[in-house]
């Protein structure tokens, strides 16, 4: 998946993008705007969570067992998984657990992971990059060897691996950014020195060094900012990637532990109700794919503001 | 060329012993007590010495690493007094809790895991490739917007999101399929692949995205090269154009990636086995890591990082067999 | 010399080509109009933008499906392009009228054998078997010089040299034998000497085969060389169309006269000459490996200079031409120490900075600089021109908006408007690009210039303005210029001795006036009798 994830964010583009002219564009994109809105929704929504709840009037984690019926192996009780006015998602079979609550507590998971991750991996991703693509042959066999490494490494295998280990009293949710990020950073760092290879053999680095710049100067000044539109690109395309990584982590069971929640667990128990149940299924699962979605929208957007010329996810010329 | 394979060939062996030296430390010599992992809680302190010496984790670390690495190669036998275990070579650990070894064990998982690869490999391509190719043919009308579209969508839905969505619609509300159930090819054809046919498709939904969008890029690419122009400048169909020239530009990452992405799923179509319960190699890998049965887990990582790395040769190979240009350095 | 050619084969009238762009239309051809005879060759010169090459597309009916209005009337034979269904257009396609493209690399598919390629573009319109056909395109591979022809029509695109895929497309174009070839720039990606060879077999084709030529192209000589006609176009205009000779010797319009003016020429008065100061700069022995890429175990180098030994003297240009391999822009760039050498030395004034350490080469940079070829890449697109420009002052100690004061009037000398300074670089021309590459070369007041193919990829005309400007700035600083080119006529032009390099080596070296006159090394001899003449 990284493989392609670089080359969609693509390459430098040619002409320098402002803050006022990205935003203009992206303004103009009805889509991006659409994920725009619910990305910010939702991320709101994640931080507001414990507000929330409170205001609904129920928590995470209060047993309702009189709202199952019993009789039918403890699915709850009325239409659409026991939505009521005082549940407004409904409630968990077997245990009548406010769905909602969960579902908001999820949020603050996933959202904290993917974004913990991101910052994981574009700290490994850009160090290892740059030292790669600025560092001299020896550095940049050693690294560039690395980095082929992360990327073609079985990284979710390794992930489960590693979490299933781990010892119960670390923090789990810094443990899951540690373990994606530790594993994720491959496609950053090919990028980055991809970009910087690239913008080495350009006429106006050697007219820097012509002027007696120094090699931090250079990498600062004629570098870097040719590093940074892509990176933007590709980090927006990591974070729907990472929320999708967390979640199938929860839901293979080695991610997140109860009684925290998250997306990815909550479906890996409504497995066994999506016949019995469907509401059970649907809200987590639309949750994690409208955000996904929203995300991945934002991103293409972005990218396509960023360098105009660049074609975009969606198709069609703008 | 030759030269080639055999440095290619002696990179593959490094890295998978650099692969196994990292399984290794991850998880023999990083938990503070193997054994107790291993044995459970309940175990006492006989019990785990007795552990400890039948695992050789009574020794030094790299003369524990060396066993392991001699095991690979030549097998190796565990006992603790009386009961010996053997682990014929290649070994690659042995399963106290299946009382297998690690082997024996992937070996009996493997049809399922080739089963759901290729099956859903055929449909990826079958719907990735044509769906991309339209859509470049298209480029910018309405069906590359609903190709696009669609891809999007299809890409980011986590594959247990639309497995999930699958089984309520064709389970729980159409009754179309049963639940599935693993019936192995030699036993009844026409029920492996009815039972096969949701996760396929569940698994293959997300690929064909992916290849779509690089079908259509690698398409569009192609259709810009400036010898499709001379062979417009020459006369020649437009369909002769698409269907020889520009296709053969488009395929080419797609026969090297289709390459390496059966090898990942192979060994890494965790989500897609857990959901539907086939007892495949992914499933085996969660299944013995929530059990911490650590001689499966290591085993295969090393199996599946081999897998893997494989899979990377063989894609690059098949991309400069397609692509004479390409230098193989 | 030829007879008068009786048949015409193509007669276009009044052709206009528009093309769609934000609030209305862009109109690349306007009113075009031409004869070509059976046999006869026609060529088209212009600068870029000058619609030529949108008027070669369009007689083969290629703007069809792109959203171009064309309109007038295109004949072919009796065939209107215009009024064609798409399905006879392109059975006219190759059959009667063919193409040849500048890029005869990327003209061909990598993917399949050249005579595959050739085969499969005749069988197209003659329905041949695939065993006729692969003869005849041995047939033709062969008709056109490609050396055992029946072995190399197995060959894919990429283990042929550009020369040979040149030959290759013109085979293809002769599979079927159409009336007429158009000529897109065929020879501008190629080096001088090949260049004949390729305007020779063009010329050979013509008179044995009756084929009728269009050439299209930037260059005035090549026009002067291989055509009967010549049409003049700027801004998609026709400006002037008569016989070559008439045109070139006698130009009637200002255009054609101002184009003619900024052409360098090989014949002529040679420029005066600057009296030779002291070495400002000795290379002794000078030699650069660069190991192959996809060499096996054993050290396979490639040997880019081999031992060039020469000074540059105070105040004078020197020029160093070679084609492309010969290894001048290696050379170019150790002596400012872009690269350092493998073996040899750099002396200026006085220091060997062959070997110096980064940190110890700093105070010499100010006095060694560069412009270079592409105007593309020798600016940051994410920075100003005013930064750009003012870079090197701030590195070497200048407070910013002193050295940005300074950036701006180096913009005025060089031409440059200097209340632009805080735009990008994509907002200019390419010209104008290149007077900020001299700008920012010379904000150190360096002694020495090494300029990189500096006009190679401008406009003849944008290129006379260039060279006028290094020349004014040359007595203004009282620089040292090293000018390095592939086109013999500008090194003529800008310098007072000359260097040539073939395979790495330095071949012949001495005053320019002498060089060109009586030339000694016989590769030098080869060169100069590739290069075509103006009338």
């Amino acid at each position: 998946m990284t493989a392609e994830l670089v080359a969609e964010a693509g390459a430098a583009p040619e002409a320098p993008a402002r803050g006022r002219q990205v935003w203009r564009r992206l303004r103009a994109d009805h889509m991006a705007m659409a994920g725009l809105v619910v990305a910010i929704a939702a991320i709101v929504a994640a931080i507001a969570a414990p507000l929330l709840i409170h205001l609904e009037g129920q928590d995470t984690t209060a047993y309702h067992s009189g709202l199952l019926d019993s009789a039918r192996g403890g699915v709850p009780l009325g239409s659409f998984g026991g939505v009521s006015g005082r549940h407004w998602l409904g409630v968990e079979p077997t245990t009548g657990r406010d769905l909602f609550a969960r579902a908001l507590d999820g949020a603050r998971i996933s959202f904290l992971v993917a974004f913990g991750t991101l910052v994981v991996q574009i700290l490994l991703g850009v160090g290892i990059g740059l030292a790669a693509g600025l560092g001299g042959k020896v550095a940049d066999a050693v690294l560039g060897r690395l980095t082929d490494l992360a990327i073609s490494f079985p990284q979710l295998i390794f992930a489960i691996a590693l979490l299933a280990i781990v010892p119960g009293t670390f923090p789990r949710p810094m443990l899951l950014m540690l373990v994606i990020g530790l594993f994720g950073w491959g496609g950053t760092a090919r990028l980055v020195r991809g970009q910087v290879l690239s913008l080495k053999t350009r006429d106006y680095v050697a007219a820097a060094r012509l002027s007696g710049a120094s090699r931090t100067r250079i990498a600062l000044r004629e570098i870097l900012p040719g590093v940074s539109a892509p990176l933007v690109t590709y980090a927006a395309l990591l974070l729907p990637s990472n929320m999708i990584s967390e979640a199938g982590l929860s839901f293979l069971g080695v991610g997140v532990r109860p009684p925290a929640s998250s997306w990815g667990q909550m479906l890996s128990t409504a497995t066994t109700w999506f016949q019995a149940d469907p509401t059970y299924v649907l809200v987590p699962g639309l949750l994690l794919l409208v955000n996904v979605l929203a995300f991945t929208v934002l991103a293409d957007g972005l990218r396509t503001a960023l360098d105009p010329k660049a074609r975009s996810l969606r198709g069609g010329r703008r | 060329m030759t030269s080639y394979l055999l440095r290619r060939l002696a990179g593959t062996v490094v890295l998978l012993v650099v692969m196994a030296a990292l399984v290794y430390v991850i998880f023999y010599a990083l938990p503070s007590n193997p054994a107790v992992l291993v044995c459970g809680k309940g175990c006492g302190g006989g019990q785990l010495a007795a552990i400890d010496h039948k695992l050789g984790l009574d020794q030094p670390e790299y003369l524990q690493f060396w066993h392991f690495l001699e095991g690979i190669v030549m097998g190796r036998d565990y006992s603790s007094g009386p009961d010996v275990s053997h682990c014929a070579a290649p070994c690659l650990g042995f399963s106290f809790q299946n009382d297998q070894p690690v082997l024996s064990l992937i070996a009996q998982r493997l049809p399922v895991s080739l089963s759901l690869t290729t099956g859903a490999m055929v449909v990826w391509l079958l719907i990735g490739v044509s769906a991309g190719v339209l859509s470049a043919l298209r480029e910018g009308r309405f069906t590359d917007r609903t190709v696009t579209a669609l891809s999007v969508l299809a890409f980011g839905t986590p594959i247990f999101v639309s497995g999930m969505l699958l089984l309520i619609l064709f389970c729980g509300f159409l009754h179309l399929l049963d639940f599935p159930v693993y019936v192995p090819l030699t036993e009844d054809p026409a029920a492996w692949a009815k039972n096969l046919l949701l996760p396929w498709f569940t698994l293959a939904i997300s690929q064909a995205a992916v290849y779509a969008r690089l079908t259509r890029t690698g398409m569009l690419e192609a259709l810009s090269e400036e010898h499709i122009r001379t062979f417009r400048a020459y006369g020649l169909r437009e369909r002769r154009i698409v269907g020889r020239h520009a296709l053969r530009g488009a395929l080419t990452p797609v026969i090297s990636i289709t390459a390496y992405d059966f090898g990942y799923i192979l060994v890494g179509a965790m989500l897609t086995e857990t959901l539907f319960g086939l007892p495949g190699l992914g499933q085996l890998i969660v299944q013995s890591s929530n059990n911490v049965d650590l001689p499966v887990v290591a085993g295969l990582t090393l199996v599946a990082g081999a897998a893997i790395v494989v899979a990377n040769t063989v894609a690059d190979l098949l991309y400069a067999v397609v692509d004479r240009r390409v230098v193989l350095a | 010399m030829t007879e008068r050619p009786v048949k015409t084969v193509l007669s276009v009238r009044d052709l206009t080509v528009e093309f769609p762009s934000d609030g209305g239309s862009l109109r690349a051809v306007d009113g075009v109009s031409f004869d070509l005879a059976a046999g006869g060759a026609l060529g088209i010169v212009g600068e870029s933008g000058s619609g030529k090459s949108t008027t070669a597309l369009a007689l083969l009916g290629l703007h069809r499906n792109s959203g171009a209005r064309v309109s007038g009337r295109i004949l072919v034979g009796d065939d209107d392009v215009n009024a064609l269904d798409d399905e006879a257009v392109r059975r006219l396609r190759g059959h009667h009228v063919a193409m040849i493209f500048q890029d005869p690399l990327s003209a061909l598919d990598p993917y399949y054998r050249i005579g595959d390629q050739i085969s499969e573009v005749y069988r197209t319109h003659s329905g041949a078997g695939r065993k006729a056909a692969w003869t005849r395109a041995v047939e033709v591979l062969d008709r056109v010089g490609i050396p055992d022809a029946a072995r190399r029509a197995r060959a894919r695109p990429h283990e042929f040299s550009g020369g040979m895929r040149q030959r290759a497309l013109i085979a293809m174009a002769l599979a079927c034998e159409p009336e007429i070839l158009v000529a897109d720039e065929p020879t501008s990606a190629l080096d001088v000497t090949v260049q004949a060879q390729i305007l020779d077999l063009l010329d050979e084709l013509r008179a044995d085969t009756g084929m009728a030529l269009l050439l299209i192209t930037h260059d005035l000589g090549v026009v002067s060389r291989s055509a009967d006609e010549v049409l003049v176009m700027q801004n998609g205009r026709t400006v002037e169309h008569g016989p070559v000779g008439e045109v070139l010797r006698a130009p009637a319009e200002p255009y054609t006269r101002a184009l003619l003016a900024a052409v360098p020429r090989l014949d002529g008065p040679a420029p005066a000459r600057r009296p030779a100061g002291e070495p400002l700069l000795t290379v002794t022995g000078l030699s650069r490996e660069f190991r192959r890429p996809g060499g096996g175990l054993g050290r396979d180098v490639l040997r880019a200079v081999d031992g060039v030994s020469l000074d540059v003297r105070r105040g004078e240009t020197l020029g160093v031409v070679g084609e492309s391999g010969s290894g001048k822009t290696t050379l170019a760039r150790m002596m400012v120490r872009l690269l350092e050498p493998t073996s040899g030395s750099v002396v200026f004034e006085g220091r060997d900075i062959a070997r110096l350490a980064e940190k110890r080469l700093r105070s010499v940079r100010r006095d060694l600089q560069m412009v270079f070829q592409d105007p593309v890449s020798s600016l940051n697109p994410r920075r100003t021109v005013g930064d750009s420009i003012a870079d090197p002052l701030r590195v070497q100690g200048m407070a910013g908006r002193e050295a940005l004061r300074t950036a701006r009037e180096l913009m005025e000398r060089v031409g440059l408007d200097p209340t632009r300074h805080d735009r990008y670089p994509h907002e200019f021309s390419g010209g104008q690009r290149q007077r900020m590459g001299i700008a920012r070369a010379l904000s150190l007041e360096p002694k020495l210039l090494v300029c990189d193919e500096p006009v190679s990829a401008l406009d003849v005309s944008t290129q006379a303005q260039i060279l006028d400007l290094l020349g004014g700035l040359q007595k203004e600083y009282d620089l040292t210029i090293v000018f390095v080119s592939h086109d013999l006529a500008v090194v003529r032009q800008v310098s007072d001795r000359v260097a040539v390099m073939h395979d790495g080596e330095l071949v012949e070296l001495g005053d320019a006036g002498r060089l060109y006159e009586s030339p000694r090394h016989e590769y030098t001899r080869a060169l100069l009798a590739a290069v075509p003449l103006l009338a």
